[in-house]
């Protein structure tokens, strides 16, 4: 019998490889598209912007649009006020959810299930519905205008990451706990020094999901913060947004500039995105 | 060291359930003894063991460490320190920190903590691995750092919670010599659980047998072993078991179908004397009581022919499987005996080692038997005697 290229084991791999690598780039750029867009709008002339047909390459290189963008308005301020935000959530999303969830894991008490069940039922509120209560409650309180709103309600745990990480606190044999306890270590105690560090994957992914959330929030800050003084990166790229046009390409560089440490934190943390988005499905 | 009382302790986990997982456990434990509680898995010992050690709540009853009542002193200030079946290290610290983690808790000073540690490395072998993490030690590596973690709290009294059900047999057999050993040099009150026989048998000062939540016996090795009080003790400890042959006591024969065995004197006096003559009886003999005889039958031994179904050589000895009417039972006799499976053969039971068990309550006839001379309540012996010797 004459053999065929396909019945080398080798050659059929070599061939659905290649066929592989080249569906998957061809995905990659359909994906990357509109980052691209975004690219080239941010360097291109307001004219060419609205040129008709549409360039997908820039005729002219405009890198300065980067530097009139950061200078059209206070963007170190803002940076500033964002990273405040930023750090004051995130530090309390990790602290806060890891305290409760262990909680939640590890110590017995009465009422558990059903007082996590209830937790876990706020998450099927959609956000809006407490919008306006929130406000309310807020203006009340006499935090409009101040960070408050945004912050405080991190230090009060969020449901989605009390489940994720007590779903990882699961994980850790109650042995372990039980033989702190009996070496003389508090809850207190056994969270820090042994809670805290093995899940230091599950809080990386709080971490990263709550700076992104907090980071690209527009909502929160354009209902609470009217003070430009406190204006967050979010609501400072609305100067390019007039009335009547919107400067595209000044928008762009803008949203470019903002969405870099989104990007680098992809970059550097990747395992963790994963790790998180497998914990999420349930694929731990 | 240690002193414990246990008094009438019951766990009960759900109050809607009416079961016990331990009914009225009454234990006196002396200063340095080795306790194992011993019992098939669901009998209620490793609940017993964590009520001790604070991690379960007594239900009801009273337990004194040193004449505390400990009832609601929670775990951490109970002075006791424990070894888990899965080691239960934490695995983000070296050897060293782990056995550490308790001593810095209590905030004992550095240098007397780096003392204790390399004491305790030294006793179980350690010293090398103090800098490495648990996940590159062993099986056998991480139940003796387990081990140390326990033992250099210097506690007052080691829980130890079927501590090496997770090792390999040979592993296994090394660490129950090594834990013999540490408790002969520190002299520390501990109690163990397992569910091996092997294991309370080599190790225990004194076994405690349990089964269904109930204490069956209470005793020394040999105790337990020479003097079951019941059918479950006798079957349960000992390999092979102890084989078990119902019957009936007729004319100072023990006999059923197939078996016509001479009842020794002072054993048939016993037996008659508390009425036992043609009733329905249990006999036990042990594996070890049952000799194979070549023609001529020895003194001690009542003589039985059988047909062997299968024999096993162990190495040391021999273990031949056998039948009569629908009992089977299994002899240990001498390795370099040979015999083939299907031959008939005459094996000798040396009746003064056999054991008489009441066929209903399952408990052993005793020449002495306190409760059948005084009060006759027959479903509660079986609870209340030990809790009447020991306490």
């Amino acid at each position: 019998m004459k053999q065929s290229y396909f019945d080398s084991m080798t050659n059929r791999n070599r061939v659905l490889k290649i066929a592989n690598f080249a569906l998957l780039c061809l995905g990659s750029l359909l994906f990357l598209s509109p980052l691209w867009w975004m690219i080239s709008t941010s360097l291109k002339t307001m004219k060419e912007v609205m040129s008709y047909p549409p360039t997908f390459f820039p005729d002219e290189w405009h890198w300065d649009n980067f530097i009139k963008t950061w200078e059209a308005a206070p963007f170190e301020l803002y940076t500033i006020n964002t990273l405040t935000i930023t750090i004051l959530v995130v530090v309390g999303q990790v602290f806060v959810n890891s305290f409760v969830a262990y909680g939640f894991a590890k110590i017995p008490f009465k009422g558990r299930n059903v007082l996590f069940a209830i937790v876990l039922s706020t998450m099927m509120i959609p956000g809006f519905v407490t919008l306006i209560p929130q406000y309310v409650l807020f203006a009340k309180l006499g935090w409009l205008n101040t960070y408050f709103p945004l912050v405080v309600p991190a230090f009060f745990g969020s449901a989605f990451n009390i489940f994720l990480l007590r779903q990882f606190y699961m994980t850790i044999p109650n042995e372990m706990i039980e033989a702190a306890r009996m070496e003389g270590a508090s809850h207190f105690y056994i969270w820090r020094k042994i809670g805290i560090p093995l899940t230091k994957p599950a809080l990386a992914t709080v971490a990263i999901f709550s700076f992104n959330g907090v980071w690209n929030d527009f909502l929160g800050p354009l209902l609470y913060v009217n003070d430009e003084n406190l204006y967050t990166l979010q609501i400072g790229l609305q100067v390019f947004k007039g009335e009547m046009s919107t400067q595209w390409n000044y928008l762009m560089a803008g949203s470019l500039l903002v969405l870099l440490p989104v990007i680098l934190l992809f970059f550097f943390f990747q395992k963790y995105f994963i790790q998180g988005i497998n914990l999420q499905s349930g694929g731990k | 060291m240690a002193e414990l009382v246990l008094k009438q302790i019951n766990k009960q986990y759900d109050k809607s359930v009416n079961a016990n997982a331990v009914t009225d456990f009454n234990l006196h434990v002396k200063d340095e003894e080795f306790i194992v509680l011993v019992g098939p898995s669901g009998c209620g010992k490793s609940t017993m063991l964590r009520m001790i050690a604070g991690l379960e709540e007594i239900t009801a009853g009273e337990f004194y460490l040193d004449g505390k009542l400990m009832n609601d002193v929670p775990p951490s200030n109970r002075d006791i320190s424990m070894v888990f079946q899965n080691y239960a290290l934490y695995p983000h610290m070296t050897v060293y920190d782990n056995m550490a983690f308790g001593l810095k808790i209590r905030k004992t000073n550095k240098k007397e903590i780096d003392r204790r540690v390399r004491e305790a490395a030294e006793i179980l072998g350690l010293q090398d691995l103090l800098k490495r993490k648990p996940k590159a030690l062993s099986g056998g590596q991480k139940q003796r750092v387990a081990l140390g973690r326990a033992i250099v709290r210097e506690a007052k009294l080691f829980l130890m919670d079927e501590p090496l059900s997770n090792l390999d047999a040979k592993l296994r057999f090394q660490m129950r010599a090594e834990i013999a050993k540490l408790h002969q040099r520190l002299k520390t009150t501990s109690i163990y659980v397992t569910h091996d026989q092997t294991e309370a048998m080599t190790m225990a000062t004194r076994i405690v047998i349990m089964k269904d939540g109930l204490i069956q016996q209470v005793g020394t090795p040999k105790e337990v072993y020479d003097f079951p009080e019941n059918i479950f003790v006798g079957g349960f400890i000992g390999s092979p078991s102890m084989n078990f042959f119902n019957g009936r006591v007729v004319d100072g024969h023990f006999v059923a179908e197939g078996i016509d065995l001479k009842v020794p004197d002072e054993k048939l006096s016993m037996l008659k004397g508390l009425g036992y003559t043609d009733r329905k009886i249990v006999m036990g003999i042990r594996p070890e009581h049952i000799v194979l005889q070549s023609g001529e039958s020895g003194q001690r031994y009542e003589p039985l022919s059988t047909k062997i179904i299968v024999s096993e050589l162990t190495g040391s000895d021999m273990l031949l499987y056998s039948s009569i009417g629908d009992q089977e039972f299994i002899a240990q006799v001498e390795s370099r005996s040979s015999v083939s499976p299907g031959e008939e053969v005459v094996l000798g039971f040396e009746m003064d080692s056999a054991h008489f068990f009441d066929a209903e309550n399952g408990k052993r006839i005793k020449a002495y038997d306190p409760e059948k001379s005084a009060i006759k309540v027959r479903e509660k012996q079986f609870s209340a005697e030990p809790v009447l010797r020991y306490v």
